[in-house]
Formats: C-alpha cells, structure tokens, sequence
C-alpha cells in the first residue's frame, strides 16, 4: 500500500511507559537512527530513581523525549506531536503536555480495567471520548508482538518484552527511519542470546509492518537531514562528553589521569565510561564514599596525575573539605558536580541548576575556586578541557557544574581533531630540583608573577622535598604560620590568583543582531538551548533582544560589567531562585531580572519566549 | 620473624621494588627537616620520631621518593619533621589521599601517620576500606587512647567510663580494639608496637616495609598532659614482662616474668593463658603470622584488655595477596596489550557517525 508522505521540518516523540518497558531504549535507538540518518536533534530523558517503581503506577513512568529538525534545533522540545503511551499510568502523566490535535499512540493491553483504576481513570480514556481532540492510535502493542512472535521458542514473557521493539519498528516506519544501526545494536546486545536477538528483530519488522499495512497510520512523514557544518558528526550525551574531554586532556596534557569516584546519580556514568578507558592509561576508583573519591584524586594531583572527581549535589557537600584542602595546598583538581534537584536527596533523576552558590562559597573560610559550566551536552567535551586547562596553570580547583539535563540528554556532535585541541602540557611544568644553588631553601609557595601560581613540585624530583597541608603557609616558605599580615597576604593571593583567570578566557559574546536591543537575556549551563529557542520565537515575532550566556562562573569575564551595564534591562532565567542573579546585583550593582523555576525540568521555549517579551513590553 | 631479625644483606623490602634507591648511605640526619618540634614534653609522639628517621636510611631509598601524608591530631604533625615530601591533610582523610598518590605513583615509598582519634573515629570508613583494598601504603596509628590536640576528650580506644571533660560522669562507649578491627577488615600485615621500645618499633617498622600493600602498626604512645601512664602496665620494667606476650614468627609463645606462661585453644576457639608446666606440650602454640586464615590472629587480638592482663605486641598478621595498586596497573597494561594503546582519535569518532558536507 502505497501511502501518502508529508513534509515536516521538525517533530517531537515522546516515548512513555513503564520503568521496565525498555522507553529509553527505544529511545535512545530511536535517536541513534535519527542522528546517523542526518536530522538536528535533541534529547531528554526523564525516569524515576527507582530501578522498578511499582508497576503501572504514576511514580513508575519512564519518558524519552527527541525533538528532531530539518534545522539546527536547540531544545528537545516544548511539547510532543507524538506521544507512545504503554499503559494508562504513561497517558495520565503526560497528556498535559500533549497539544490537541498530536498523535497518541496507545498499547490498548495494558489499558485494563486494574491498570486505570490504579491510576485513578474511572472510564477508559481509549473509548469514552475524552481522547477526541487527539490523533488517537489504539493499538494491542503487547498481543500483537506476542503473535509476531508465536513461533520464536522463547517464553511469553520474553515476547511481550519485546513490545518496545514493536513500537520502535512502528516510529521508524512512521518516520522513514535507517534500521540498520538497530539492527547492528540488537546482534550486538543479544549476540549470545540467538532466539532472544531473532525475536527482537522479528518484533522490529513486525511494528514496520504494521505502520505499512494497517490503515490505522495514512501517512507517512517525512524529516530531511539538516543543514549543518561539514565534519563527522556522533550522538553524544554530556556525561560521555565529559569523560571524553576529560581523557583528551588527559593526553595533551601527557597527566595520566586519576578518578576517584562514589556512585550517585546523574554522575554515575562519567565512572562508568571513565572505567572502560583502561588502554588511554586510566585510573578509577571507586571509593568507599565521596570524600575518599575527592581525596584519592587530590593525592593523585599531588603526585602530578590530572586528579578527577565526579559526583552531584549530595556528594559535593562531603567532598567541601577536601576542596579546601586543594585551596589551600594549590594543586590542580577537577570536581564535575552532575547537579539534581535538592536539597538533600532531592529528585535525584531531575535537573536543577541550584549548586552555583555552593561551588563558589560552599567551603570554610575564603576558599576561592574556579567554576564553569557547560551549556549543552556536546559542551561538556570542551568544559572539561578548559577546565583541565585553568587547574593545571593555576594549580588550583576547578569545579565543572553540568547538571541531569546534560548529562543524559544528547545532541549531533561534530567531532574535533585531537590535533585541533589545546595543547595543555604548553600551560605549565614541574617543578625541578636543577640550577637551585646550594643551600637556596626551596620555595613551595614561591609564586609565578603572572599566574601566581606556586611550583608544582611532585614527589621523586630531588631537592624540592617539602611538606604541605591545610594549616596556614607563610608566603614563599610554606612553613607554618600563624602571622596575622601573612594570613591576611595568603588569603588576598589566593582570591587574587583566581581573580587573575579572567584576563586569560574568553570574553563574553553578545549576540545581538540588530544591534539594537535594550533588553539582555543572560543565562549560565544547561539552559542556553531554551533560552536559544525563546529567543529566536521573541525575534521571529519582531522583538529585538541579545543573549549571552556564561560558561566561566568563577571568575566572570573580564567585560561582563560592561556588557550588564549596556543594557536597559538584563533578564536571567535559571532552573534555582536567583543564585546568579544575586551574584550579579552583588558584584555589579545591576538590579537585573530573575525568572526561576525548580520544577527539575528545562525550561519551555515557549515560557521563556513569553517571559522576555513581557520585560521588552516594561522597558 | 623474630624482633631482632634484619632482612638478608641485599634484600630489597618487599613494598620498595619499584621505588628507586638512594645514591648514597644515608643516615637520620638526613632525614631531619629544619622544623622545630612542637610536641609537649615527654610526649611519647618524640620517640616514635627519632625511632622512624633513625629507621629510614635502612629502606635505602631515594630520600625525594618518600611520602608522608597525615590527618589532623598531634601525631599527624610528623611529617613537617622528616625531611621528605609529606602532607599534613585533614581529619581521617589521609588514606584515601595516600591511596591516591601510591595507587598512582608505584615508584614511591607511602607512608600515612595517624591518630586513634583520626584513625578510628572520624577516618574510620578509609581505614577500614585502604586496609580491605591493600594499597601499598603503612599506616602507622599512634594509640594514646585520647584527644589530645583538642585538649582532652576520650576517644574511641579510650576504656569505658573514662572521666574526661567531654564526659564527667564517664565515657559510655565501649572502645575498640584496633588489633581486631585491622584484622575483621581483611588487612595483610597487622602489628603491634609500644613507643618506648625502640628496639622493637624498629623490628616492626621494618617487617611493615618488607610487606607489599597495606601494613597497619598500632603504636601504644603516652600522652604526658592528657592520659599519662595509660601503658605503665606494659612500659613499667618489672611490671611489663607480666602482661606483655611478645610475639615471634615461628617461636614458642611464652610469656609472665620467666617465661613459664603459654597459650592453646579453648573450645570455642578463643585462646586461653595456661602454665605451660600444667599443659599438654602438643596444646601450647608456637606463634604463626602467616597463617593463613586470620581466626587465629584475632584470637591473639582479642588477649588484649583496657587493664593490660595480656598485651600482645609484634606482627599479627603477615600474609602476602596481590596489592591495589599493582593489580591497577596490571589492567591498564592487559588493556593495552589486549585493545592497543589509546587512540584519542578513534575514540572521539567510536560508535554510529555521519558525514555532513
């Protein structure tokens, strides 16, 4: 049957089940076929911190969303114009977000009259109506798969896991799909496992089928591959991304690099990626708690390895003292706090952007840090290079704070040449023992004129045996002191080394392409794609307005005053209540505007783009 | 092996292999910084010093490739005062740092010096946890049975119903036993030694080096200001040989003021003190730190009491498995022979890629 193919520029799929129906697996295939067929896209995962939350109740939904374009796209959408349901738990907790006249695709199996009650549907959505405003797609997922599959010798249970398969099969067919990376990633997964990899195939070809031959879909969409920058492109996540820029600047550092880490979500997969990487030299640990993972990494970077941290909010609260220690003893260490909603425990599996001010001055005393923040996952690669680059020239902490948003979210990546890349081991050396004259005392806290940074002088290199700790150090000697002037000289060069890192990054660009807006939109992290997509619907629809966005948040940019103060109103959204903005009117006395909201989700384009035209209408 | 026992001439210490040698002889003035010691007078702390830099030419390493790494407490002061690398760290956090550093750095001697306090209340997890995962580092724990930087708070060897400032009606938990507690949480070498025997601490300090992954000395120090005398029952000449058991590796156990105590098995598997006159020749152990199941030196362990009636010291435990660090290093060289030597760029471009333009 031959069917009718539309032209679309750019759809949203939201995949929603239960924890244990495989949603981000189809996504993520889902995403992979789209990324190798060309298209723009983006990602967001969104599950419960239970591995198996009861089934088929609300607190159990899992949901992939991907936003795919014909363009380059920013954000992985406000709202889906499909929506997979596998249950009525996945209905109820995502039809708000579902626009009249999108697409629903449910599995009617699971639509029983327990499955609705547990969820509080008094009548079953499917048939009384209430889904009309809706392109409803009632379909028996599970039995159909299951017939599929009647002559697979493989349990039924086996067969109805497959029914993420079926629904998979089903999108790529809807959406014209390339099939053979799934294809691949089946053999490989299920390689050993021959009956079980024939069925899910089986089960693949069955959803295609189905979207084929059944009048249930007439037509077929159609997605044309963006127009992006010549190169090899990958999908990649930001946690992925940051372990991979952690090794890569690993090697154009030439520091082998140390992990010391403790599980925790969203950061666990930096350790587990980082783990893998036994052949690039890699060290990891996995600690025995949070403060061991920091301290193992600091020893590390005492004996001149590249010492890597990775946690969230929960863990960097443990790991504070030991960043003071590196504050104090000045040697390089990088801490990649994956931030989540908190307090406390929080919602560990959502995002949030709340940890700002606890990077900055969550320690005892003037503890002076460096601090950036990657703004979309792709981002994360180069952060994590940069951020190796201030620690080992300045020889001080550097804290990289993504957030749940990146690290499980994903988007196109074109890869870099390793030759392209900083060379970092130009950005400084050991200290040596030779041309110290005899009887020249070592000067451990002896600091470079222009980084004020101290000598990094490792165990093993004769003549420079010193000790170093956390109580005060006289300038220059290191020693023990408890001198009033001296203890006032350390705690200004430490604020002013960091200080200094400001005269050697970037400055912050404006864009601003009419050259005329008086209203500034300033955002730090994870949220540059939202504010990116709002700003673009505030300039389609004629509004002018710039953006700029941070990724340096210790030390600002040397010209963020100036660019603060050149407009009439500066606007800052951020997912925590006004941390940047309360660092702003501080330092700068800009009473600029806040927009916050601690839902552990982005931001909408659509809200911000509502929000900016409210301030361009009250300038 | 016994107290006295020096290694072969020639004979590298087992935890040094890959630690480079000193040029030339050394001796414990070059082992002195040029700090003042700050410790109270008549501090035990001062002894087990002068015993540590008089020991470490005897390692015959290259004096740059020592590290001392401490925590917070009056003993986690020492490194200041060797003349190598060292860093005083914070509060019970030294050996996850010195797992850190060894784990990375095979080609240096770790050494982590710390407190009962530091040790076993605040840092006890990374004591527990660098005993179980045998990095190569020693730890040496100075007992003295109370908080004395802080001017005089029971601690957690302290023995119940300790009269302290932070408890005037009496200390209500009860302490541990740090022989036990390095023994329940799988370390290899597990030792005992007391701060005025030098000799002794010597011998001790020297099997610790010649064990490769982690080696635990609890050192009995005395505490002049704040808990004096805590060890005068095991320090006291004349009083001392009636509570000591002095342990030998392969020797006959004997102990009291001539000798004429043993220990056997009891039936529930503990040991019991007998006159070895009265017992079966074939019930009296000869000490055994090799053995392989630690059920007998925990046994041993548990002779030890907050009034001394039995105090062993010596090696416990000596038995060799295959440390962190070099298992570490044994993966990424199986990685690499096995995957190739990293390729930065085949990494960045792994997975499903496309070509645009």
């Amino acid at each position: 049957m031959t069917k009718q193919v539309q032209q679309l520029d750019r759809v949203i799929i939201r995949f929603a089940g239960d924890s244990g129906d495989g949603m981000q697996l189809a996504g993520d295939r889902f995403t992979q076929e789209t990324a190798t067929f060309g298209n723009d896209l983006s990602t967001l995962p969104n599950f419960p911190a239970e591995i198996r939350a009861p089934a088929g109740t609300l607190p159990g939904v899992s949901s992939f969303q991907l936003h795919f374009a014909d363009h380059d796209i920013l954000t992985p959408g406000d709202a889906p114009d499909v929506l997979v349901a596998m249950n009525p738990a996945a209905l109820k907790a995502n039809l708000d977000d579902v626009p009249r006249g999108a697409d629903i695709i449910a599995n009617t199996d699971e639509f029983t009259k327990r499955n609705l009650s547990k969820v509080g549907y008094a009548g079953n959505p499917l048939e009384d109506g209430s889904l009309d405003a809706y392109q409803l797609h009632a379909i028996p997922l599970t039995s159909v798969t299951v017939k599929a599959l009647e002559n697979f010798e493989i349990t039924r249970k086996d067969a109805e896991r497959a029914k993420n398969m079926f629904a998979l099969g089903l999108l790529s067919w809807l959406y014209n799909r390339p099939v053979e990376g799934t294809m691949r990633f089946l053999e490989s997964k299920f390689g050993t496992k021959p009956q079980i990899l024939a069925a899910n195939k089986a089960a693949f070809q069955a959803g295609w089928n189905y979207g084929e031959t059944t009048e249930a879909f007439s037509v077929q969409y159609e997605v044309k591959p963006a127009t992006l920058q010549p190169g090899t492109y990958r999908n990649i996540t930001g946690n992925s991304a940051l372990a991979y820029g952690l090794v890569a600047a690993s090697r154009r550092s030439g520091l082998p690099l140390f992990l010391g880490s403790y599980p925790i979500t969203p950061a666990s997969d930096i350790l587990h990626e980082l783990s893998k990487l036994k052949r690039f030299g890699v060290r990891t640990m996995q600690a025995e708690d949070e403060i061991s993972g920091v301290g193992a990494a600091l020893g590390a970077s005492f004996g001149g390895g590249l010492g890597v941290t990775s946690t969230s909010g929960p863990g960097m609260c443990l790991k504070a003292e030991t960043i003071g220690l590196a504050v104090s003893v000045e040697l390089p260490l990088i801490i990649c706090d994956i931030q989540r909603a908190g307090p406390s425990t929080g919602m560990p599996t959502k995002t949030e952007q709340a940890d700002l001010l606890m990077a900055l001055f969550g320690r005892n005393g003037e503890s002076p840090v460096a601090v950036l923040a990657p703004s979309t996952p792709a981002d994360c690669f180069d952060t994590a290079i940069e951020a190796v680059r201030i620690a080992v020239k300045y020889r001080t902490p550097v804290i990289i704070l993504s957030d749940g948003y990146l690290a499980n979210g994903s988007e196109p990546w074109r890869i870099p040449s390793v030759d392209g890349l900083a060379r970092l081991r130009d950005e400084f050396s050991f200290a040596c023992g030779q041309g110290t004259a005899d009887g020249d005392e070592f000067q451990p806290f002896q600091r470079n004129p222009q980084t004020l940074a101290r000598p990094w002088a490792i165990p093993g290199t004769p003549g420079l045996e010193h000790r170093i700790g956390g109580i005060e150090k006289a300038d220059g000697s290191g020693t023990i002191s408890y001198d009033p002037d001296n203890h006032d000289r350390m705690v200004r060069l430490r604020q002013a080394k960091i200080d200094g890192i400001a005269a050697d990054i970037a400055p912050l660009e404006i864009d601003d392409p009419d050259g005329d807006a008086r209203v500034l939109v300033l955002g730090w992290g994870s949220t540059y794609g939202s504010i990116g997509a709002a700003i673009r619907r505030v300039r389609l629809s004629g509004g002018s307005v710039a953006q700029a966005h941070l990724r340096h948040l210790s030390p600002f940019p040397a010209n963020l005053g100036e660019v603060l103060h050149s407009y009439d109103k500066v606007l800052v959204p951020e997912i925590n209540l006004g941390q940047l903005a309360l660092l702003l009117r501080g330092r700068y006395l800009t009473d600029v505007v806040s927009y916050n909201r601690v839902r552990g989700l982005p931001f909408r384009a659509s809200e911000l783009a509502e929000v900016i035209q409210d301030v361009i209408a009250n300038v | 092996m016994s107290e006295l026992e020096f290694p072969e001439p020639g004979h590298r210490l087992a935890s040094l292999t890959l630690v480079p040698k000193a040029d030339e002889k050394q001796s414990a003035k070059d082992f002195k910084s040029d700090q003042e010691v700050r410790w109270c007078p008549g501090c035990g702390d001062y002894a087990i010093l002068a015993a540590f830099q008089s020991f470490l030419p005897e390692l015959e390493i290259a004096r740059e490739n020592l590290v001392i790494v401490s925590g917070i407490g009056c003993s986690s002061r020492l490194p200041y005062y060797v003349n190598s690398y060292g860093m005083h760290s914070i509060h019970g956090r030294a050996p996850a740092i010195a797992t850190g550093l060894a784990a990375s750095r095979p080609d240096l001697s770790v050494w982590v010096i710390t407190g009962d306090g530091d040790a076993l209340s605040i840092g006890g997890n990374h004591l527990i946890h660098a005993l179980r995962r045998n990095v190569n580092i020693k730890i040496l724990l100075f007992n003295n049975r109370i908080y004395g930087l802080t001017k005089g708070q029971y601690s957690p060897t302290s023995e119940l119903g300790k009269v302290t400032k932070s408890t005037p009606f009496g200390s209500l938990d009860t302490p541990f036993n740090p022989v036990s507690l390095a023994l329940g949480a799988e370390a290899g070498f597990v030792a005992r030694t007391i701060d005025s025997d030098r000799k002794h601490l010597t011998s001790v300090l020297r099997a610790a080096a010649d064990h490769k992954g982690t080696a635990f000395i609890e050192i009995y120090q005395n505490c002049p200001i704040f808990n004096d005398d805590a060890f005068l029952p095991v320090t006291e000449p004349g009083a001392r040989d009636q509570h000591l058991i002095r342990l030998e590796d392969g020797e006959p156990i004997r102990f009291g003021s001539d000798g004429s105590m043993g220990l056997r098995f009891s039936k529930y598997g503990s040991l019991e003190a007998v006159p070895v006159a009265e017992s079966d020749p074939d019930s009296l152990l000869s000490h055994d730190a090799k053995a392989a199941d630690p059920s007998y030196a925990f046994a041993l362990s548990r002779l030890d009491s907050s009034d001394f009636a039995h105090a062993p010291i010596g090696v416990f435990r000596n038995v060799e498995r295959p440390s962190y660090d070099e298992l570490m290093s044994a993966q990424i060289e199986g990685a690499r022979q096995k995957q190739g030597d990293g390729d930065l760029a085949e990494l960045l471009a792994g997975g499903d890629t496309w070509q645009v333009g």
